[in-house]
């Protein structure tokens, strides 16, 4: 257990590590980054003062060190937007992000478990074919367009729901709806091959031949040993889900790393953007980390073995 | 006939066979054969039709800005109504599916070439960079794609070369993991090992052994892709930084119209219908593709006895 949890935490080290860098170069990419933090209509004596405010006119090596320094003292500048440490801003948008995602997951997850299982139990018919036929439809549509039409449908037209708005439960609906979208064909996919498998398995047959019921299988074994390319599937989507939380903080206004991100590109606030990436990118690592203790805790294997479940 | 000419012609009509059985299959596949259509309907008026409607498309006209869909009188390009600006829904969607289907396949292609290309050269030599290649790998995994691309796109300009990079970029890592797998396995096979023992080199191994090894699954993967970028790239453009004004493309027709929602919603709904339309059909397609070509999943293309229980 010990082995595999060191190994993990210095990947995933590395990976944090390589997050920061990423977040460098972005800024370096197009040469002087003070084009990214001022705004546009700055002036050239701006743009030397701030390059020798920021060390900018310094080797690129000096400034990486300044970075990095930087960064583990969790300081990545103003925010020219908001007038705050540019982390602060990222920081806000963690707890409304985290609570969609969490429950548009849960309920995809609910969601993908019932019907991957029946298209596992009554597979290569009827049912199993317009189960898949619905969840291809559910992943070929565009989460931004969904949400457009959810308004037009459910705020214009019938007047049930709010627009925008997080206050009162209905203004939760479309956004989590919006957000489920894109995970829930995959979990289903996942969860139905996974399910074959585990009905496929000889303890199972025996069990039925035994005279078991088909339902307790299914929940009290079946589920259990298919749960973990569920787990591992599920923990993979967490990045996806900001992909989500962005496109609904758009259309909905809906707060998170969505109105944070747009308005830092809209106010040209480079700063935000960075501390954005560092912030998700963290947190992802931090679910990826927890998926894969989830794993190790339901699959002895893994603890002994030679600690390959990622 | 020496023993090379026998196997050689046996494996040409095995693979003539299988090619025919395939398309036997598809032809009896309504569900293929009408994604198949669509795509390639799409393609031909991506490529023949916006040389001749470019200028019509652009066209502005006050007049008949938002005009209502379903009506005649102004010609056909308005029968699917007007845009903010009075330009025609029909035309805008045409010009729309040139951009939206060159950046998805573009992008597509260019990522599936690199991520094959590293991800077997990487799982084949192993060692160190195959090491730093893997860690590079799950560092972009763990940037969400649309917040690593809006980061970039930041960056550089809005242009269809750069979002066509931008969405490779974020794509790479698909690649490069299956193709990196797939060598890893393959390199200990009995038939590498011969090669070598005749004296075939490193590189003859790969490009002989292992890429007519790998490609099938990444022909698969990349069909499977091509919905998913699709979305991806709509969702930028609608985020109004994929694209800028006179390219346009169906997510940034959906952002055009998003403003006007409540009174016109042909604006948002026709763009947001063909995305649905050509992103099921790419889905329905592959899942067929790979159906087809996976013998463990062929049982479903296989006439089945009747009044079997279930489960298999």
């Amino acid at each position: 257990m010990w082995t595999f949890l060191r190994r993990r935490l210095v990947t995933s080290a590395i990976t944090v590590v390589g997050v920061v860098v990423v977040v460098f170069f972005l800024a370096r990419m197009t040469g002087s980054p003070a084009s990214l933090y001022l705004p546009e209509s700055a002036t050239p004596e701006q743009i030397d003062e701030f390059n020798r405010r920021n060390g900018l006119d310094r080797p690129l090596l000096a400034q990486f060190w300044d970075f990095l320094s930087g960064a583990v003292r969790l300081d990545f500048g103003e925010s020219i937007w908001k007038q705050r440490p540019a982390l602060d801003v990222a920081m806000n948008a963690v707890p409304p992000t985290i609570a969609l995602a969490g429950i548009a997951l849960a309920l995809a997850l609910v969601i993908a478990l019932v019907l991957g299982s029946v298209a596992a139990l009554y597979r290569f018919r009827t049912v199993d074919r317009i189960i898949s036929v619905v969840t291809l439809t559910i992943s070929s549509i565009p989460d931004f367009w969904f949400a457009l039409v959810g308004i037009l449908l459910f705020a214009v037209q019938m007047g049930v729901l709010p627009t925008s708005g997080y206050a009162t439960p209905s203004a939760w609906v479309l956004p989590t709806a919006t957000v489920m979208l894109a995970p829930i064909g995959v979990l289903t996919q996942v969860v139905r091959g996974a399910m074959i498998d585990a009905l496929g398995a000889s303890y199972i047959q025996n069990a039925r031949a035994r005279g078991f019921s088909m339902a307790r299988l299914v929940v009290r074994h079946a589920l259990r040993n298919a749960s973990l390319p569920i787990i591992s599937v599920t923990g993979d989507r967490a990045a996806g889900m900001v992909n989500g939380s962005i496109i609904v903080g758009s259309v909905f206004a809906f707060p998170g790393f969505g109105v944070v991100i747009m308005g830092a590109v809209l106010n040209r606030d480079f700063a935000v953007i960075q501390a954005s990436v560092f912030v998700v990118g963290i947190g992802v690592i931090l679910v990826n980390l927890a998926a894969d203790l989830l794993y190790a805790l339901i699959d002895p294997r893994v603890r002994i073995g030679s600690g390959k479940a990622a | 006939m020496t023993l090379e000419d026998q196997t050689t012609s046996t494996v040409a009509i095995a693979r003539r066979t299988g090619a025919r059985l395939t398309l036997h299959r598809f032809l009896r596949s309504p569900s293929a054969l009408l994604s198949a259509g669509w795509l390639a309907v799409l393609t031909v008026i991506a490529v023949a039709l916006p040389p001749f409607v470019e200028i019509e498309a652009n066209r502005q006209n006050l007049e008949l800005r938002l005009l209502p869909p379903f009506k005649l009188e102004h010609g056909l390009p308005f029968v699917l109504g007007a845009d903010s600006l009075g330009r025609p829904e029909l035309l805008q969607l045409i010009m729309g599916t040139r951009t939206s289907l060159l950046v998805a396949v573009l992008a597509v292609l260019i990522a599936a070439v690199i991520g094959f290309g590293i991800g077997l050269i990487s799982g084949f030599f192993g060692g160190w960079t195959d090491e730093v290649l893997m860690r590079i790998a799950d560092i972009m995994h763990t940037v969400p794609s649309l917040l690593l691309a809006l980061a970039i796109l930041y960056v550089l300009e809005p242009s269809v070369f750069n979002l066509v990079l931008v969405l490779a970029i974020t794509r790479i890592p698909v690649y490069l993991r299956t193709a990196r797998a797939q060598a890893l396995e393959l390199r200990e096979r009995v038939f590498v090992e011969s090669s070598r023992s005749i004296g075939a080199g490193n590189w003859r191994i790969i490009w002989r052994d292992l890429v007519p090894m790998v490609m099938p699954t990444i022909r698969t993967v990349a069909m499977l892709e091509v919905a998913s970028i699709l979305l991806a790239a709509a969702g930028l453009s609608f985020l109004g930084i994929g694209l800028q004004r006179p390219d346009v493309d169906w997510g940034m027709m959906v952002a055009d119209g998003q403003t006007y929602l409540t009174s016109a919603w042909w604006v948002t709904v026709w763009p947001g219908l063909v995305i649905v339309l050509t992103a099921l059909a790419a889905n329905l397609f592959s899942n067929w593709l790979r159906a087809a070509e996976d013998p463990a999943q062929s049982a479903q293309f296989i006439r089945r006895p009747r009044r079997e229980k279930v489960p298999a």
